[in-house]
């Protein structure tokens, strides 16, 4: 098997725990290449945990978080490093640093992480800004500009390296319905564009119906995984009714297909 | 991954090729476009203004001759080969990957934005004015700070206040028994200071007792208050300011406005009162610490006896120099207390200027302590107390 096929992140009896309290247990799923893969789950179920943990910033009680082939919690930590830069995180709020500039907030992983010279930097820092629709916004510091465009100035950020699987958690929390639905475009045009591919923590219905082709349900009740699939097919056949009252916004699911015997 | 037999060795540099030839130009390139590749040709090509003279006709057209693997660079090299193409020419795209046309589109979907023009820097005499302004606002600001929360304490005296009796409790345990240790520390460092600055004098003339004099006034009338007011300022006016500023980043503040609370009867005030109160209290203790350092200092070099040491002290003391020390730390602690909230309330919406806000609380309150030391004892001096 070779890099190429393998399937760029992957969960494997993946156990969340802050000290004794466990989150979720035995999460168990597959990221594959190209994937708009969505952690969905009602609030407090800790899909923001299992991001925190896919991301490394949280080490996991059990279980492995597979980047390809290697073992992220096994691996050493310069080949960690080498990992995360393979990946870029858009957070909540954007998570931009208030001291600098747009332009310069860009250009932070530019700086350290490539030898490209100060003005490649910043003619690639112009590139990513245009990318999410903030040209021109270079010279701007974060507190100068609205919530939807930091975050967009967040997403310019993570985008910096080219990743190869991009993170989003939250994306359309605190937008005004065209901008998430804007958002969403971007993301997926991003996707098809960079073939990256892109795993998403969110509970916005109308933003997983639509870009989702594949997800996992985190349950708050049972504290693990109860359904995975694409969730426009989890909404057509999943039986379990916490699924089913999540993608209904808790109207009741239509009465089940009972199966004709012909006659 | 390690290279396998059937794997094509990719150079790992950009390549780029101009052919003049037919009836429009065409740029092939070849190679890696990454941000690990080596792109000296296109920075080269790109650098020299010559590189594009005398094409054929108005269109150039780009060519993928090859392309092995491509990421922002290439969408770099893209956009500013069309800024150095002549006046009137066109690039063609048609024949490079469809995502890398994609991504162009996606650039140049939003038209930039030119910064607002930022407006002339003023002359000298101009900036002397806006600073003498702003001197004059913050100053205002301030006294007018000062002024409701003397409305505020007085409604909170006749119980007519709007606060929470805990959290009156946990600021008063805070800024009073928690900065026991550290104050008696420093305050017994100062004492011993005293002590031995003054021996060195004292001793040319024989009259080493008076050192008991010499800190026993020193840390009644002076030290005792200052250094309270410095250890204070550091512990508790930085603790109020991050508090206030995190609550009023955290809209904590705004919900209790709506709530219908006063942020001065309900915050400010309970801190002010907190602090009034535990000053002269600590300065007090402060003042102890200092003449036992003092005591420890000059028993242990000098040949003065305990009994002496404290006979001498005891007579060098007046009540009126211990309350003229303790009025001073109640002055500090409004001045502290002032400083903290202040800033902490008019702390701005980031985690930034929480930290801004901080800073500029304990800088304040340490200047206005000095400042206030320096007119209270030149009140006392006229007053002659």
């Amino acid at each position: 098997m070779t890099a190429a096929d393998q399937a760029p992140l992957r969960a494997e009896h993946l156990t969340l725990a802050y000290g004794e309290r466990v989150i979720q247990r035995d999460l168990d799923f597959t990221v594959n290449r190209g994937d708009i893969f969505i952690v969905m789950g009602g609030s407090g179920c800790g899909k923001s945990t299992l991001l925190r943990h896919l991301i490394g910033l949280q080490r996991p009680a059990a279980g492995r978080v597979f980047y390809g082939a290697a073992d992220y919690w096994a691996a050493d930590p310069a080949d960690r490093a080498a990992i995360l830069r393979r990946i870029g995180v858009l957070y909540q709020g954007g998570a931009l640093f208030s001291s600098m500039t747009l332009a310069e907030n860009v250009a932070v992983p530019l700086e350290t992480c490539t030898p490209l010279p100060p003005r490649d930097i910043r003619a690639l820092a112009e590139l990513k800004l245009a990318l999410v629709g903030l040209a021109g916004f270079g010279d701007y510091y974060p507190s100068e500009i609205s919530g939807g465009m930091r975050k967009r100035a967040g997403l310019a950020r993570a985008l910096a390296l080219d990743p190869e699987i991009l993170f989003f958690d939250e994306p359309s929390a605190g937008l005004d319905p065209v901008s998430a639905k804007r958002l969403d475009d971007l993301m997926l045009r991003l996707r098809d564009a960079l073939g990256a591919t892109l795993v998403v923590v969110t509970h916005e219905l109308a933003s997983l119906l639509s870009i989702g082709t594949n997800s996992v349900f985190l349950d708050a009740a049972t504290l693990t995984q109860i359904a995975t699939g694409a969730p426009r097919d989890l909404l057509a056949d999943c039986p379990d009714p916490t699924v089913q009252a999540f993608l209904r916004r808790g109207e009741l699911p239509p009465p089940p297909k009972t199966k004709e015997t012909r006659p | 991954m390690a290279p396998t037999a059937s794997t094509v060795p990719v150079s790992t540099a950009a390549g780029l090729r101009l052919d003049r030839g037919g009836p429009s130009a065409v740029l092939s390139l070849s190679g890696t476009w990454t941000l690990a590749a080596d792109l000296s040709a296109a920075n080269a090509f790109l650098a020299d203004p010559h590189a594009l003279d005398g094409l054929p006709s108005s269109t150039l057209r780009v060519a993928d001759a090859g392309i092995a693997a491509w990421d922002s660079p290439l969408l770099v090299f893209l956009r500013r080969l069309a800024v150095a193409a002549p006046k009137g020419t066109t690039l063609d795209l048609s024949g490079l990957p469809s995502g890398v046309r994609a991504l162009l589109d996606l650039a140049s979907a939003v038209p930039p934005r030119a910064r607002d023009a930022a407006p002339p820097e003023p002359s000298w005499l101009a900036r002397v004015g806006l600073a003498s302004q702003a001197c004059f606002q913050h100053t205002g600001e301030s006294l007018r700070f000062l002024v409701d929360l003397a409305a505020s304490a007085g409604r909170m005296l006749v119980g007519k206040g709007r606060h929470r009796r805990a959290d009156f409790l946990d600021v008063l345990s805070e800024c009073g028994p928690g900065a026991l240790p550290i104050l008696f520390l420093m305050s017994l460092l100062v004492g011993m200071i005293v002590a031995f600055l003054g021996a060195i004098q004292l001793k040319l003339f024989g009259a080493e007792i008076f050192i008991a004099d010499a800190v026993a006034i020193a840390m009644t009338r002076e030290m005792g208050a200052l250094m309270t007011g410095i250890v204070m300022s550091g512990r508790t006016g930085a603790a109020f300011a991050a508090r206030l500023g995190t609550m009023q980043v955290n809209e904590e503040i705004d919900a209790l406005r709506t709530l219908g609370f006063s942020p001065m009867d309900y915050l400010v005030a309970p801190r002010a009162l907190a602090l009034l109160l535990m000053m002269p209290l600590l300065a007090t203790y402060s003042m102890a610490a200092g003449i036992l350092g003092g005591a420890i200092a000059g028993i242990a070099t000098m040949d003065l006896t305990p009994a002496q040491y404290l006979h001498e002290t005891l007579s060098s003391m007046s009540v009126k120099g211990i309350a003229s020390g303790l009025f001073k730390a109640a002055v500090y602690g409004v001045v502290i207390a002032v400083s903290g909230c202040r800033q902490g309330i008019a702390c701005g919406r980031s985690a930034e200027s929480v930290g801004t806000a901080t800073t500029a609380a304990v800088v304040n309150a340490i200047v206005w302590i000095i400042v206030m030391d320096s007119l209270i004892s030149v009140l006392y001096m006229l007053l002659g107390i």
